[in-house]
């Protein structure tokens, strides 16, 4: 069974194990509009702990996507890299950003739960 | 200053508005559908936008009045027939672009239609070269409506019948719901259209119609990646004091006879440039893939040497692919000159590409 937190970055994590699924909230492509750019990283690359890890562009601006947890990339999702929309329709399903080997599961409890993510987009609404 | 608002403020609240501060108004940079949308619909079906925060400048005067607006605006004022508009700029001393604008003849005078950034110091500066018989007036009491896209003329015919017998870039006095109004062919999204002066108090009126046929309301979002892919300008970004109409890539909007007897601001400076050519010129560009080159990325020769900025640069949705504008060395503008655009630290390949990225359906 995997479990799913969210980082006041506005990515979502899915943990099955050791191996963390990031992608985008769909509040954060609501804050966006419609993306038209995506680029992700290369298997192999090491990531911090909210360091930059992706990039996501709408119409508007670019921004970075954070890696919500240190760890190694194993795959970057080349599908969204070449429909870049694809990420507005589906952020939380089959438009994930990339997969890593996570080192501290600590940093993952850390993290919010949806309710918790709920609260916060409410509270801190743009 | 106080953040200023256009008549129609809570009319695009209503229809769901997400507002931006922009050049010292608050406007509507999309709606609900979003940037892609509403472009898409401009281009297909018809679109409106709220343009009431440009400057609706009026100038009344005799001769002298083309005399002395001919200083420093460098079109043949003097040809230009009753209702017919040019596209033009105010030149400093320099030759550098003030401003671009809109200028056209009216029965008493002239119309300017202004950058809302721009319209204050505008009028100061036009003002040095009139005399105290030039009337002029800042029309704060009308606004301006853009109705953009291939069913525009089918749609504001029936409105305001008359107005498909206009020809691009001309205009003309139509009676709507008891009042005058000028409405103008024209437009700043490639598309055919028209560009409607209508007082603040009947603007609400006009624009129930258009969205009972269904114009959408479009932002400045949308505004912005329909001019791109036009081609077209924007002041502040690929305009500016500094630039002058032949780095621009504009020396066509310098009026033929203009360009041989001169008279006006920065005529020495351009007159040479005309002979000469510039060091660098504003070119289109486009990226390879799918990076986009926003204003401020570095333009560098295949062989790594800097040439150049983007000064616009977006995702153009008709196009379906990044688009961007910028300056380069003038040795490396002709089309299909390979070049690199640095974005993010990352060298990614792009080539100078032909200006407009959308070819425009204009009525001519």
């Amino acid at each position: 069974m995997s479990e799913k937190k969210f980082s006041k970055k506005h990515e979502w994590v899915s943990l099955e194990g050791e191996l963390a699924t990031v992608g985008i909230t769909k509040h954060a492509t609501e804050m966006l509009g419609d993306i038209v750019f995506v680029e992700v990283p290369e298997a192999g690359k090491a990531v911090e702990k909210e360091g930059q890890a992706a990039v996501v562009e709408s119409t508007k601006a670019a921004s970075d996507v954070y890696s919500p947890l240190s760890g190694e990339i194993t795959e970057g999702n080349k599908a969204i890299a070449d429909d870049p929309g694809s990420v507005n329709t589906d952020p939380e399903g089959a438009s994930w950003f990339f997969k890593l080997k996570i080192k501290d599961k600590g940093e993952f409890d850390s993290l919010m739960s949806k309710d918790e993510y709920d609260k916060f987009c409410k509270e801190n609404p743009n | 200053m106080e953040i200023q608002k256009t008549a129609l403020y809570n009319y695009h609240k209503n229809l769901g508005a997400k507002f931006v501060p922009f050049a010292g108004y608050e406007m509507p940079i999309q709606y609900k559908d979003g940037i892609v949308k509403e472009h898409i619909s401009t281009r297909t079906h018809a679109g409106f936008f709220d343009v009431s925060h440009m400057g609706q400048f009026f100038l009344e005067g005799d001769e002298t009045l083309i005399e002395s607006l001919e200083k420093i605006i460098p079109a043949d004022l003097k040809n230009l027939k009753i209702n017919h508009s040019k596209y033009s700029f105010l030149l400093n001393g320099e030759g550098g672009i003030i401003d671009d604008l809109i200028i056209t003849r009216t029965e008493k005078g002239f119309c300017i239609i202004l950058n809302a950034a721009c319209k204050e110091n505008d009028i100061k500066q036009i003002s040095q070269f009139l005399t105290k018989d030039h009337k002029h007036l800042l029309n704060n009491d009308l606004s301006l409506i853009a109705l953009q896209g291939p069913k525009s003329v089918e749609i504001l015919d029936k409105l305001i019948p008359g107005v498909a017998n206009l020809k691009f870039m001309t205009g003309n006095n139509f009676d709507y719901d008891g009042e005058k109004l000028y409405v103008t062919r024209s437009g700043y999204t490639g598309e055919d259209g028209f560009e409607i002066s209508i007082s603040n108090k009947k603007v609400e009126k006009l624009i129930d119609y258009l969205i009972s046929n269904e114009v959408k309301p479009i932002g400045l979002g949308a505004r912005d990646t329909l001019r791109l892919e036009a081609g077209l300008c924007l002041y502040g970004h690929d305009l500016n004091e500094k630039i002058n109409p032949i780095e621009a890539n504009l020396k066509w909007a310098i009026a033929k006879k203009r360009k041989e007897v001169g008279g006006f601001n920065g005529w020495e400076k351009i007159k040479v440039l005309l002979i000469k050519g510039s060091e660098k010129i504003r070119v289109g560009i486009k990226p390879d893939g799918k990076v986009i080159a926003r204003e401020n990325t570095k333009i560098f020769s295949s062989d790594n040497n800097e040439i150049g900025l983007v000064t616009s640069g977006t995702f153009g949705p008709s196009v379906n692919a990044p688009v961007a504008m910028g300056y380069v060395k003038s040795e490396f503008s002709e089309i299909g000159t390979s070049i690199q655009l640095e974005v993010r630290g990352k060298k990614y390949g792009g080539k100078i590409s032909e200006l407009p990225f959308y070819k425009k359906s204009y009525v001519k």
